[in-house]
């Protein structure tokens, strides 16, 4: 046997297939429209997520017995704001370039409903090393949609991969546009990040019909 | 042994408990870290003035500022005066570039106070650069520039940057594609009037090779944060017209 049991290895796995936080469980949703019109930030949104995911859960599941649960919901947004200033402290102090980029989506961190979605279903109610695993693992569900939206928008809105020009130039009209194709500034704004995920869902649920509701 | 939770004595102090613990360690890291961070904005600010004046290691089509190491005495060595305008009167400080434009521009709120507008004067080869700091609103929050200037406000360098515009679209004020187009735009028309500069949607010059229109191409999909570059180039490079009516006349 593995590092993980089955049980254990189930919490990792299933967040990136079919119990994946923005498409079945459809949390998080805000963010991943927000900040998905670039891989770049996409992917630092990510990181940000699984570390206060992370130790997030931790935190919770380690205090779930002595939490009154009239103030629970309070203890919860505490929780994720003290960490995430903390980080943001840390950021700033230490490594003053990355605070920087970062700063946009502390906000978002905190208002994160994945965060909040797994203190609530999971942390409150698991042990330390579970709750743990279940952070990493919606964190990463999360970010694999995150990277699969950014990705196509990046590409068909701005014609670009992390800022490096893939169509050729645009305005130059070498590469790709000398054929006469445009970008699709449409893919920038955010409602197009909704029909992203909608087709992400709408493969997801062709693929697996079990999850089909009915 | 088992406590009960839902007491409310129990709710209470448990809310207390949690507030002093939360907020101890907050301030003490807060407090510890204070120092460090002041620093590093000082240095951030003698980098983007320097940026502005065109001292960087920009490669290709990044943004890349001088090394924090260095920022200090290419900022002795380039900036040979500082000064602030207040009123008629035009002061000379060595600190000036620590003035605070956000408190600057609060203060001013009150009509029997007069701002101050503080400028940078370097010298780079034979040219005089006038470097000024501005900050207006975006679309979420604040957003600031460093400008810099040569004596008839035609603009020689530019560095914009923002606290929390959207990632990928207003952010990107401060990417090359949209900072490198305001060199050479002018500020006043034939006239010697303010125009002022404005991100446009409709000036069909992606490459911004007309100079003398006062339009600079925008950003697609960030309406508001260029509008928010339009309107704090108006409302702050104007108050600097007496300054170089002055210059000029010497």
């Amino acid at each position: 046997m593995g590092l993980l049991s089955k049980r254990d290895s189930k919490l990792i796995l299933d967040p990136l297939s079919d119990n994946n936080p923005i498409t079945i469980q459809v949390l998080g949703i805000c963010s991943a429209l927000a900040i998905t019109a670039e891989l770049e930030a996409s992917v630092v949104m990510s990181i940000a997520v699984l570390f206060v995911m992370g130790i997030g859960n931790v935190v919770i599941s380690l205090i779930r017995n002595i939490v009154p649960s009239r103030i629970k919901i309070i203890v919860q947004l505490i929780v994720i704001a003290t960490l995430v200033i903390i980080v943001d402290l840390v950021l700033k102090a230490y490594a003053y370039e990355l605070s920087k980029t970062l700063s946009v989506f502390v906000g978002l961190i905190i208002t994160n409903c994945i965060i909040m979605g797994r203190f609530e279903a999971f942390a409150l109610a698991n042990g330390l090393w579970r709750s743990f695993l279940d952070g990493i693992g919606n964190a990463f569900g999360y970010a694999v949609i995150l990277v699969i939206v950014g990705f196509f928008r990046e590409l068909l809105g701005a014609g670009t991969l992390w800022g490096y020009p893939v169509f050729g130039d645009a305005i130059d009209k070498t590469g790709l546009y000398a054929w006469g194709y445009e970008n699709n500034g449409f893919m920038l704004l955010s409602p197009m990040a909704l029909i992203v995920v909608g087709i992400i869902i709408w493969i997801q649920r062709s693929k697996s019909t079990h999850l089909i509701e009915d | 042994m088992a406590i009960n939770t839902d007491k409310n004595s129990y709710t209470i102090l448990f809310a207390i408990g949690m507030v002093i613990i939360v907020g101890t360690l907050l301030a003490a890291i807060d407090s510890s870290l204070k120092e460090k961070i002041k620093t590093n904005k000082i240095l951030e600010k003698q980098q983007n003035i320097l940026y502005a004046i065109g001292i960087n290691n920009n490669e290709g089509n990044s943004v890349s500022f001088v090394s924090t190491d260095q920022a200090p005495s290419l900022f002795e060595e380039y900036i040979v005066s500082q000064i602030y305008i207040q009123g008629d009167k035009i002061v000379e400080d060595d600190e000036a570039y620590l003035i605070e434009v956000k408190k600057e521009k609060a203060l001013a709120k009150d009509p029997t106070y007069d701002r101050r507008l503080p400028l940078f004067i370097a010298q780079r080869d034979s040219v005089r650069y006038y470097v000024a700091p501005i900050r207006g609103k975006g679309l979420w929050d604040a957003i600031w520039a460093y400008i810099a200037m040569d004596e008839n406000m035609m603009i020689l360098g530019a560095y914009f940057d923002h606290k929390a515009e959207t990632p990928g679209l207003g952010a990107n004020i401060n990417q090359r594609f949209f900072m490198d187009d305001f060199i050479g735009e002018k500020l006043l028309d034939q006239n010697e009037n303010f125009k002022g500069i404005k991100v446009s949607k409709t000036n069909l010059d992606p490459r911004n090779e007309i100079k003398d229109d006062h339009e600079v191409d925008a950003i697609a999909g960030s309406t508001i944060t260029g509008d928010g570059v339009s309107s704090m180039i108006k409302s702050d490079l104007r108050l600097y017209i007496p300054y170089f009516k002055k210059l000029k006349q010497n």
